[in-house]
Order: structure tokens, then sequence, then C-alpha cells
């Protein structure tokens, strides 16, 4: 080992011993969200339009916060990168959401979503929000069916169901392919409807660059017009965060292109702690990559494991045809390996058993990069037809990027950096430890543990936006006094500058090598080090590696145009230039946390037969950072997680 | 593969545009059109060029974000897909391209190929919803929703607000967006009672936006990459007719 390879092992972590506090109130859990509701504050309606509220991202929890605030009376202003809210990538989510209505009478129950998320999420989520998550989730299909969401329906005219990874019930209810796309719309209408009564004020095309704090509390954000490059502070009450994940970290994900951890990460420079970073969730049924053009990967969604079989050749190096393989010689891994959830177990699982065929060398397809995902059986069970009802949509956009037809050739899939549970840490309040900062959605780390399960990020998403937030925040206005602020505070100038600072130094740094250079580098180091599989050595070199690229791109990157005006480059860069500090403490999580448990996969730490060993003694707890400085090592926070519903247990899908 | 291509070139909204030459070699059959843009994109930023604009998200054909005309058709030669999910492989090796922004006087240019559809935000703004708050939902199987018309509302769902039937219709009529819009929820049992109100309001708003009329020529439908019906606008105008009998818009 290297001196700087030892310096930097006994660097980390530094902990900070007092542990932090999630403010879950006591009592059972079952009944705690129906008496905090009650136990909060209220802001009367006469004054409610007094409060400015900034939400910033319109997805499924931003656009539903907006929308609801607005409804109560707020004064809301809502930010979007996009050029119109209805664009926010929560859109692209195909499948499913969640709900624990048992409208099919197969035992499901508040609980058993509790249960089901909990044990999904490795027992590192916080059991107080999960089981409010899966309280709110019946109100949540009631809504969107009053907005005119166009759910399934049975020939009888009552909500269809699916059932999804990690479940043993059908739970799913779906509208086609286009899920997300369907509960967007109907917040976006809410919201449009809110816009047009004058609740809230919509900023398109506007990225918010910084966070403002005064006096210890969040009062404002600093953006950019991103059509004339102006840069704005913008004053408020409460900052509400919906900005989503940061999977682009690896730069080939399945997120849209625009999708950026800018606004958590500047917020988490400003003060927000950062918890569980390396959370991250590999999707297993993914189109694998073809080669360096790629600029995104697109998932398949996981409902299509309801009606395909995943294989590989028995034989590693067997690189016959699909069709020539005969069935004596395939594997039907997940079948075999988990026999009571076969093509159903849950992401982190399936993406793992893909990778280990794969490295195994079984993958498929003519870069090796593999599984085949197969329809023959259903079809030949229940004909094309129905399959084509179920998942037209899906085989035509695999035929569009594949030019291979699915009816007849089996899909060829592969995992991709699809989600992220880690995000910027809250308390049961969906408050940050910034009091006055509110974080939901993705962006937030609440719910999904260390995994998240199939149909349970729309299902969060308008659980925050809809049902908690609304009613969390106003609590916050009513038992706070806030001073009056405005934009000649020092903060607010000191925020204002380091934006343009940030901007001016991309600008002049008149380098040779483009902004998506420096990405697809770094979004190589963070998949090979910390991806689907982890190590001590990788991480450890990770955690020297990226700073030296990051250290390169600032010597070297070119970033073309001005900064007035509307110039792409400088969008892309400026995000860049987070990522890079958060794939470093996504490493540094990685390497903290000596387990494995979900979607964090530590080789040290596995089982005889290679399943995920967690250490509950050592790791039950929720790992919050602090930032201290450039380049400086973070402060980690502990919050522990008790179990005092669920029991501990090793997860098991066999 | 080798290709000739003619860009649209415009600095910003107020400044003139022109097509622009670029030959550019290397682009995998493999790769999307937004890829191949990618490419010469690179090649751009590697002379010192400014990159070519353009409009994406997504890149897997939901966001509704990108859109170009490719040779005089809105998002290219292939039906029913949206510009990012147009491959290469439905091109040959020397192809000429010819690559512009969507045309619409309510749709100005802001650079490039990137136009501004704020309008189709505000066509929704103003009746585009059912009247609902949060919290005053029924049980979601209160209202049975026959199956083919919960079917019929999710075809008109589907329109992912791109603007390429504005694009390729000679009036640049916003008619199958909006009519897309109202046939989801006019189609639904919760959304009788503003029905007619509905379709009022927002057609009114899409003439107040400048967007022309509908003569059926059918050019919309033909480039929608989500199959969105004509039939549709025909049920917006059945239902204009009665609503305008009815004295109805006048909230």
């Amino acid at each position: 080992m290297s001196a700087t390879e030892t310096a930097i092992k006994t660097q980390i972590p530094t902990f900070v011993e007092a542990t932090l506090d999630g403010r879950v109130p006591s009592g059972p859990v079952q009944t705690l969200w129906e008496r905090t509701k009650f136990e909060m504050k209220l802001v009367n309606p006469t004054n409610r339009r007094r409060f400015k509220i900034i939400v910033v991202g319109s997805g499924l929890a931003g656009g539903a916060a907006a929308a609801t605030l607005g409804e109560q009376g707020y004064a809301v202003e809502c930010y979007a990168y996009q050029d119109s809210p209805r664009r926010a990538h929560s859109v692209a989510a195909q499948g499913g959401i969640n709900a624990a209505k048992n409208y099919r009478n197969d035992g499901d129950s508040t609980y058993r979503l509790f249960y089901d998320t909990v044990k999904g999420g490795d027992f590192r989520a916080r059991e107080a929000n999960v089981y409010r998550l899966a309280e709110v989730s019946n109100s949540i299909i009631d809504q969107c069916v009053a907005q005119g969401v166009p759910f399934a329906r049975e020939y009888g005219g009552m909500l269809d169901n699916r059932s999804f990874g990690g479940a043993q019930v059908a739970r799913t209810f779906y509208a086609r392919g286009q899920t997300g796309q369907q509960l967007l719309l109907g917040a976006y209408q809410a919201l449009s409807r809110q816009i047009a009564a004058g609740t809230v004020q919509m900023f398109t095309r506007t990225e918010m660059l910084d966070l403002i704090v005064v006096d210890g509390r969040a009062r404002g954000i600093v953006v950019r017009d991103m059509r004339t490059g102006e840069i704005t502070p913008r004053m408020a009450d409460v900052v509400v965060l919906a900005t989503g994940g940061y999977s682009n970290a690896f730069y080939l994900s399945t997120n849209a292109k625009g999708c950026n951890s800018t606004a958590i990460w500047r917020a988490h420079k400003r003060g927000a702690y950062f918890a569980n970073p390396c959370y991250t969730q590999i999707h297993p049924t993914c189109i694998p990559p073809v080669g360096e053009h790629q600029s995104k990967l697109t998932l398949m969604s996981e409902s299509l494991r309801n009606d395909g079989r995943i294989w590989v050749p028995q034989q590693p190096g067997d690189h016959r045809p699909a069709d020539q393989i005969p069935e004596s010689e395939r594997y039907y891994y997940l079948e075999e390996m988990y026999p009571s959830f076969g093509n159903l177990s849950p992401r982190d699982i399936s993406s793992r058993a893909a990778k280990r065929m794969v490295d195994s060398g079984r993958g498929i397809g003519p870069l090796r990069n593999g599984v085949y995902l197969d329809f023959a059986d259903s079809i030949h069970r229940l004909g094309e037809r129905v399959i084509r009802e179920r998942y037209g949509n899906l085989f035509n956009m695999y035929e569009n990027i594949t030019g291979e037809n699915a009816y007849k050739t089996p899909m060829r899939i592969y995992p991709a950096p699809h989600y992220t549970m880690g995000g910027l840490w809250v308390d049961y309040y969906l408050m940050s430890n910034i009091p006055g900062l509110f974080v939901i959605g993705e962006a937030n780390f609440s719910d999904h543990g260390a995994n998240r399960l199939g149909a349970s990020a729309l299902m969060q998403g308008l659980a925050d936006g809809y049902f908690v937030l609304p009613a969390t925040l106003p609590s916050y206005l009513a038992s706070t006094r806030l001073a009056k602020v405005d934009e000649t505070a020092d903060s607010v100038k000191e925020a204002v500058a380091n934006v343009q600072g940030i901007t001016q130094r991309l600008l002049h740094t008149r380098g040779t090598q483009s902004v998506d250079h420096y990405h697809r580098e770094l979004g190589k180091l963070v998949w090979e080090y910390c991806g689907m599989s982890r190590t001590e050595a990788g991480l450890e070199k990770a955690i020297r590696l990226i700073p030296e690229l990051e250290a390169e791109f600032w010597e070297n990157v070119r970033v073309t145009g001005t900064a007035n005006e509307l110039n792409q480059e400088l969008e892309k860069a400026g995000r860049l230039v987070d990522y890079f500090e958060l794939g470093r403490l996504m490493c540094i999580d990685a390497l903290n946390r000596n387990e494995s448990c979900g979607g964090h996969f530590r080789e040290e730490y596995q089982t005889s037969d290679g399943e995920a060993l967690r250490d509950d003694g050592g790791y039950a707890y929720v790992g919050a950072w602090q930032y201290t400085g450039e380049g400086a090592l973070p402060l980690l926070h502990k919050e522990p997680l008790h179990f005092e519903t669920v029991k501990l247990a090793t997860r098991s899908y066999k | 593969m080798r290709l000739k291509l003619k860009v649209w070139r415009q600095k910003n909204a107020s400044s003139e545009g022109r097509l622009v030459d670029y030959n550019l070699e290397g682009v995998s059959e493999d790769s999307s059109f937004l890829e191949m843009l990618d490419l010469l994109n690179q090649q751009l930023i590697d002379r010192n060029e400014e990159p070519v604009h353009f409009d994406y998200d997504c890149r897997e054909g939901i966001c509704g974000m990108c859109g170009v005309m490719i040779n005089g058709v809105a998002h290219g030669p292939k039906a029913s897909v949206t510009t990012c999910q147009l491959h290469m492989r439905e091109f040959k090796d020397g192809d000429s391209i010819t690559v512009e922004p969507w045309r619409a006087q309510a749709f100005p240019v802001l650079k490039d190929l990137m136009v501004d559809r704020s309008a189709f935000d505000r066509i929704v703004q103003s009746g585009g919803y059912i009247s609902v708050n949060t919290g005053q939902a029924p049980d979601a199987n209160v209202i049975p929703v026959p199956k083919a018309q919960a079917d019929q509302a999710m075809d008109a769902a589907a329109c992912i607000g791109c603007g390429a039937c504005v694009a390729a219709c000679p009036n640049s009529s916003a008619m199958l967006f909006t009519s897309a819009k109202l046939a989801h929820l006019n189609s639904l049992p919760q959304g009788q009672a503003e029905r007619f109100d509905r379709a009022v309001l927002m057609v009114h708003q899409m003439d107040a936006e400048g967007f022309g009329g509908c003569t059926n020529l059918g050019e919309c439908e033909a480039v929608c990459p989500k199959e969105i019906s004509l039939d549709f606008i025909a049920m917006m105008n059945r239902d204009l007719l009665r609503a305008n009998f009815a004295g109805k818009g006048k909230r």
C-alpha cells in the first residue's frame, strides 16, 4: 500500500459522536402520523398568502407540493430547469405505483406494504417514515383518480393491479407503460390550475445554483435564467428542494440528461447533511450499452418481469444465438436461486445476479454484456395480442433502440444506474438540519433504506408532495418567528457572488477538452469503483482518482460561449463540478460502511453463497455527512435506526 | 457513416438565422439522432466553435422536450417516434440531412434548434384540469370507469406536448394538442362537470396564442410520435358546438 493510500485510510472517517435526532415522535407507528397531524400547529387561512414558499423542481414531489400548498393559499414559487413543468423526469417512470388498497383481496394491508418496504430496504430505513408512506399510499390513488389519471381498468370498470419485485401481492396500479407520465400530468394539471389562480408563480428554464441561508435559516435561493444568463436571488420564508436524484454521477444512467445534483449539493455545501450517498440503485432491466457514442441508458420496465423469464446459457462462452440454445442448456438463474420470488426478486438481488452471470462468461449479445429476458413462454401461453396489450409501447421502444423484435427474439438486458436512495438528510417532518429547508421525493434519503422496491418511487414522491409536506411545512411556519430579510443582506450578496464566481471560473479556464469528456471519465470511475460491487482497495483508489480528475478538469476544460446567453455547455459544466465532489463522497460513504446492504455491496462482506452480509451491530444507522470545506474530509453524523415494529432479520427471497 | 448536414444556426431570438453546412464522419448507425448531433457538437467544440443548441432531456421518447424538423418532417422519417428515438440506421451513408427548428409564430426560436413552447402550458392553464383539491377525493373505486372509456382517455392522455403537430401543420394549428387534453378529461366521468367550459376556455386560449385553424389536412396525426388520433379534433368540435349553444365558458 502506498503512502497516500495509508493516509486516506487513517483519515476516513472522522466521526462526530453526538447522535443525530430524526425527531420521530414517540409511540406506536400505527397511530403516529394521525396523532402528529393533530399535534402540529396550523396557519390561519387568511395568513397563508403572506408566506412565500419556494419549491425547486416540478416532478411528482415538487409539482404535487407546489399545487397543494397553492391550494392551501400560500404564495408559492416553483422552479424547473425544463421548458415546462410537465417534463420533469418523473415522466419517464413506466411500471406503476404501489398502494395498500387490497382491491385484489390477496392479503395486502398497510402493515404488509410497510413490512415489505422495510425489508426491501434491507433494514436501513426509518420505520416511522415508512409506515406513514404505506398509510398515505391509498389516498394517493384516490387523489389521482379524482384528477383524471387514466389508470388501467378491468372490464367492470374497477382499477386493475399487477405485481412488482419484492412483493407477493398485486398492489401496483398502472397506466399502460406510462404510469409516471400520467401521474405527472395529474400533478402538472393541478399545478397549472394554481398557476392560473395566481397562487403559484412558475419559473421554467430556471436553475437553482445556490441556497441562501440567513441567521441559520434557509431564506431563499440564487437562480440563473437559462435563456438570458441572468443571476438573481429569490427570497422566501421556506425553501423546498424536490430536485430528484444523482444517478448521473455515473454519466450513463437511465436518468434524463438534465437531471442533476446541483441544488442538493450546493445546499449540502451550505450546511445540509448528505445521508447515505452510497445507497444507489442499479436497475436490473435496462438495454445494454452499445458503444462510445452512448449518451444514456434506457430502462425496460420491471413490470416486464411479470411475463418475461431471465436466462443465460448454462455454459460460459456459449455464443450461439438464443434460438439455437436448447431448453436444457439454459440457466434460468433467478428462478433457480430464488424460487419463491423468481424473476420478481428485488432489484438489488436481480442486478447482482446478472453481474455474476456476465462476469462468469455467460454474457450474451454482441458485446457479451447482457442477459436474456425472454417472452416466448408467455406469448405461447397468452398469445402475442395480450403481451402486446400489456407491453406494446415497451417492445416498440426496444425495437427503436436496438433494431430487434422482442416478440421474436428475447430482449437483451443489463443493470444500469437508475435511482438514488441516498439524498439530503431530513427528519420525520422532511426538514433538513438547516431550519426552513425541506427536502422531498428522491432528493431526500428517507424511505427506501438501502434498496428501493419497484413502484415505490412514485408512491414516495406523491406521498411527500400531496400529503406529508403540506401537513408538516405549515407547522414550521406557525411555530417560527421569521425575521424580515431582503436582498441587501450580506449572505445574499455572498451567495450571488459565489454563483458568479463559479461561472466566471468555468468560462475562463479555456482548456481543450469538452465537458462531456470529463463527465464520461468521471462516470467510468464511479461505475468501476462504486457501482454494483465495491471493495476497500477500489474505493480508496477512487477517492484518490476523482479529485485528480477534478483538478485536471479545472485546468483543461473548454466551456464555449459566454455567461449572458443561452449556453448549454455552461449548464453542463456547472452540474459536473458538483458531481465530482458528490462522486467522491459516495466513495467515502461506501468505504465507511463495512457491510453489504441493499444496493451497497462490499465484496469483503458476503455470505458463502454470495449474498449481502449486513452488520446490524455496527451499521444500523443513517450516515449523514457534513461538508467541511473544499477537499477536506467530511464529518459523519450517525442517526441510529431502531426496529421496534419489524424485527431485524436476514433478508431472504429464496 | 458519413453525412452532409445543413443545420439551422441562430444566435438568439432577435437575430437572423441561416442554414450552415457541416460534413460529419464516423457516425454509428446504432446512435440516436441526438447522439449524432452530440458527435457534431463534440467536433465543433474541438475546433473551438459554438456547439449547436437543441432541446433534449429524457432521451427515451417520453418527456417531449426534443424535436426538430428533419428534411422537412417533424421528428424525421420514421413514424411514431420522437427525435431522440430515431436512430441513424434509418439513414444511409452519404445522406444529406437538413435540420431545422419547429416553425410556428406561437413557438418563437430561442437559439439554433430550440423554441419556446410555453403557449402549450398556457392552454392547459386555461382549463386543462379537473378542479379537485388535494384531499377531497372519494375512494378510487367509487366511480367505475368502463374499460373502453378509460382506454380512450389514455389514448388521448399519451400526448407528450412536443409540438410536432404544430410544426407539421401548414396553418400552425394546435388543435391536435388541445383536443387530446380535452378528450382525455372529457372521456372520464370525473371530467364531466367542467366538460363544456373546458372546451370553450382552452380553444379560446389556443386562438389567443396565435395558433392557426384546422383544415383537416392530417399532417399532425402523421407526425405525432404518440399516434394521437384526428378523431379527438372532431370530438372537440362537437363539444365546442354544444358548449356555444349552451353559453358555456364564461367563468
